[in-house]
């Protein structure tokens, strides 16, 4: 005989198929008038605080297409690096701030693109600082569980060096995969953050 | 919420696994590479909240809140449950988004091709937030069952999909629900993505006529369960010192 343990199981994940915009981001793909505009695709207002960036991509399959069916949701702290969250417990975020976001890859082109500013650092574990990243979860017809990955910015190489996470990379070439180049366009900051689910270039993905 | 931290482990044995080639898109679209384990930092800690002003009256009534000209056509059920988490707490405030096709297994969606009719009155959208308990219940129309161009003649059972938003982003789960007793559950290959049988009945909900209303509408139970979380008493501080 021994003691159960009072513990429940997850329920367990599925994917989220082909028409996942229906409940997600439902204007976006004509079904009007059940609610007035999705959720998440704006992510800043005029009183939003902080550096205004744009970040875009593509996410590839195994053979290099472009998925054109994937969801992408981003989760950042604010310019002064607080999660506007209930659980956030060192100070009160920019209340013109949520942090979330969500946008679908292009039906045509596969491109994601979001407009929002740039996070500020917060600590890791043990106190050091990490460097400034974007939480992101990808889901998609053919992904059985949400993946997690991180978007760390191409100019902020000091922070990106002593960041605790990144240095947990055991294999260094990949560190690259989660840092987005940057360019510009409409005069701002654009960061391109490809995403690629296999093969050689395959990005790091995280186990939370 | 004071004294919580981190989330338990996620038993990725339970979870479908990213590679299974049943499922044929899952081939190229599954990571080679180990995950990279990362315990739980703030930025997973913390998630997006919602509030109740984000909801709309009929955002939980699929069968009113695309109607143009009357009531769609279909089994009429209630959707009902409780959100918890792996501690069997209750999660309330969660945000939960449904989507699914309708009574003949159409889903209402540009790049949707399959024969059976849309249904003028029917969307296929709803969400709502759980209450303080966890509760959470919708109405809707019974989904068909839907071909799709896996096998040759493959067809997904009835299902409604499922997005729930806890209270951290660590939570963050999208899954479906089956219905009971329907025999379309045990030949679906992204059914079969989920190894252990236990897992599978978690998502089938019960018929409960005690929930029907009779001469009206029957009802489905179907509680989610989200990661627990540890308390912070085994945990260094936050902050680290």
């Amino acid at each position: 005989m021994f003691q159960r343990l009072k513990t429940l199981k997850e329920s367990p994940s599925q994917t989220a198929g082909p028409y996942v915009h229906i409940g997600a981001t439902p204007n976006w793909v004509e079904i009007t008038g059940v609610w007035e505009e999705d959720l998440g695709l704006v992510l800043i207002g005029p009183d939003t605080r902080g550096e205004r960036i744009i970040i875009k991509g593509r996410v590839f399959d195994g053979s290099g297409t472009p998925l054109k069916d994937a969801l992408i949701e981003i989760w950042q702290a604010d310019a002064d690096g607080l999660y506007n969250s209930p659980e956030e417990r060192r100070g009160k975020a920019d209340p013109n701030f949520v942090g979330w976001g969500r946008q679908p890859t292009d039906g045509v082109t596969g491109e994601y693109r979001f407009e929002t500013i740039k996070p500020g650092r917060v600590p890791y574990k043990d106190g050091r600082l990490m460097a400034p990243h974007i939480t992101f979860w990808i889901v998609a017809r053919g992904i059985n569980i949400g993946l997690h990955t991180r978007l760390y910015f191409g100019d902020e190489e000091a922070a990106n060096a002593e960041c605790p996470v990144l240095a947990r990379i055991e294999h260094k070439h990949r560190v690259q995969t989660l840092i987005a180049a940057r360019s510009e366009e409409k005069g701002l900051p654009t960061y391109t953050f490809d995403i690629h689910l296999q093969g050689e270039k395959e990005t790091v993905f995280f186990d939370i | 919420m004071s004294d919580q931290g981190s989330f338990y482990q996620r038993d990725r044995s339970w979870h479908p696994a990213a590679f299974t080639p049943q499922y044929k898109t899952s081939v190229l679209r599954s990571p080679q590479y180990p995950l990279l384990s990362l315990e739980n930092t703030i930025s997973e800690m913390t998630g997006p909240r919602f509030g109740h002003n984000k909801i709309g009256p009929l955002d939980n009534d699929l069968i009113r809140n695309y109607a143009k000209t009357g009531d769609p056509i279909g089994q009429r059920i209630i959707v009902y449950g409780r959100v918890l988490d792996e501690n069997a707490r209750p999660v309330p405030g969660a945000l939960l988004e449904f989507w699914q096709a309708n009574a003949g297994g159409r889903y209402r969606h540009k790049k949707e091709t399959y024969l059976a009719a849309l249904d003028p009155n029917f969307g296929g959208c709803g969400r709502t937030i759980t209450d303080e308990e966890g509760r959470y219940w919708f109405r809707t129309i019974k989904p068909g069952a839907y071909p799709w161009p896996n096998g040759v003649n493959d067809w997904r059972p009835a299902h409604i999909h499922f997005s729930i938003f806890g209270h951290a982003f660590a939570q963050r789960l999208i899954t479906q629900m089956y219905f009971e007793g329907d025999p379309m559950i045990w030949q679906c290959p992204i059914v079969s993505t989920i190894p252990d049988k236990a897992g599978i009945e978690m998502l089938i909900a019960s018929l409960d006529r005690n929930a029907t209303l009779p001469m009206d509408s029957l009802a489905y139970k179907f509680d989610i369960v989200l990661r627990g979380r540890r308390s912070t008493m085994f945990e260094n501080r936050m902050e680290g010192n």
